[in-house]
């Protein structure tokens, strides 16, 4: 057992793990922060992609112990004051979810695509650059809709 | 499911890493251990400590140097793929670099991880050998064309560690395979070097022995440096994988194909 801290969504997390414990695990177990899903857990499906140092990530195929002291944001911690982030406003608007097991990890990932690009995204890169995330009810139409309305969004931001 | 127990160490010097690896009865290196660590979660590798290279100070770092790019082992494939310095010297890497797995992947994988890994589907090792990159360890240099040495297997002997890459500037490079649609690892890559007057085609994922040099498309480039010479042109089928994504004749005939699109694809990565 080690004493592994994360700075999880702002909170420092800290606890006794063991060192075969992956990140998602140290999540969903330890800071009781379950919508970071297991999906795959062969680094294929994309459900359990979080930030780590601000870069989308697969949870299930990194260590927490090799993470101790990084700053990790997890679906939980999208949201601002109650209000939620464009990309989940325009996931809702857009219905970009059939099933829901893999929205938080299209919205880690979404997240981190459109802050890679600046909001210069267009259909086919948007998916491409989702290639890592899968959704088995096939939804991506309104996936890739509800990106790209949540790059248009950043983009009149920036200006 | 849930990997047997083991240590896991960071050390920051290599020394105190090549002192862990002997304090140990089954110990493993790991840089960014997206290939490692999924075989240990299917129970196919079991080591009892694992020793993450990535903090070490000489294992990270870009560099041009003269004629030469220098690439740090744990360099992850994002930060190749979006580094200025490799894509002016040379972009088909850079663009390999860009074509690896997907993005989340991209931001944790490592080149040392890949090419010590030497998985005959793998993208960089067909670079590595194409370009003739010397792969510098803790204890010396090592040409690639004397580096790879069949499936998973390499010239790093028990505790060696990948410092860097090494790769002189070509005149032309390009890289182009077709992917699995299921693995998204290549069927047939192929990638095209040339530095003055000498041609090399790295061919990654058809070959039995893993990568491979197909040098009978190099003489036939190093004289006519188009897509037309190589035209007809098949590297041997007894030598290819067969396997559920395509037979030898299959993968044969995919590797003429993949190096006429390298040929056609200078500075970038052709992705089917």
């Amino acid at each position: 057992m080690t004493e592994i801290s994360i700075t999880v969504n702002g909170e420092l997390q800290t606890h006794d793990v063991e060192d075969r414990t992956l990140l998602v695990h140290f999540l969903r177990d330890h800071a009781g922060l379950t919508g970071t899903h297991v999906g795959c857990d062969t680094t294929q499906c994309g459900a359990c992609t979080v930030h780590l140092d601000g870069r989308a990530v697969k949870s299930c195929t990194i260590l927490a112990a090799a993470v101790d002291g990084a700053q990790v944001t997890t679906i939980e911690g999208l949201a601002q004051g109650g209000e939620l982030s464009d990309l989940q406003q325009a996931f809702k608007q857009h219905h970009g979810l059939q099933c829901g097991f893999c929205t938080p990890g299209m919205v880690m990932a979404g997240t981190d695509l459109i802050r890679r690009y600046d909001g210069e995204l267009d259909e086919h890169t948007v998916r491409e650059q989702l290639e890592g995330n899968i959704c088995r009810c096939t939804g991506y139409t309104n996936i890739v809709k509800a990106v790209l309305d949540a790059a248009g969004k950043h983009r009149a931001k920036r200006t | 499911m849930y990997m047997y127990e083991f240590a896991y160490r960071r050390p920051k010097t290599l020394a105190e890493a090549a002192g862990l690896f002997g304090e140990f009865d089954n110990p493993s290196f790991v840089s960014g251990g997206h290939t490692l660590i999924p075989t240990m979660k299917n129970r196919l590798a079991a080591p009892d400590v694992l020793i993450d290279l990535r903090a070490i100070p000489e294992l990270n770092g870009i560099r041009r140097t003269g004629d030469r790019l220098e690439i740090g082992a744990a360099t992850t494939h994002f930060e190749t793929s979006t580094s200025e310095a490799v894509k002016e010297a040379i972009p088909a890497l850079a663009a390999l670099a860009g074509s690896i797995a997907d993005p989340q992947v991209r931001h944790v994988g490592t080149m040392g991880g890949s090419v010590a890994n030497n998985d005959p589907s793998a993208d960089y090792p067909a670079a590595v050998l194409s370009l003739g990159a010397d792969v510098v360890t803790d204890r010396r240099s090592i040409p690639a064309d004397d580096f790879f040495d069949g499936l998973f297997g390499t010239a790093l002997e028990e505790g060696e560690i990948i410092l860097r890459f090494s790769f002189p500037l070509p005149d032309f490079a390009g890289y182009a395979k077709l992917c699995s649609q299921a693995s998204r690892y290549p069927v047939a890559g192929s990638f095209v070097s040339r530095r003055g007057t000498g041609v090399r085609v790295g061919v990654t994922g058809a070959g039995n022995d893993g990568v491979f040099r197909w040098t009978e498309a190099e003489a036939a480039l190093a004289a006519d440096f188009t897509p037309e010479a190589v035209e007809g042109m098949e590297p041997d089928a007894g030598g290819m994988i067969a396997d559920l994504n395509g037979s030898a004749e299959y993968r044969a005939h995919l590797v003429a194909v993949m190096t006429r699109h390298a040929l056609r694809s200078p500075g970038t990565a052709y992705v089917r």
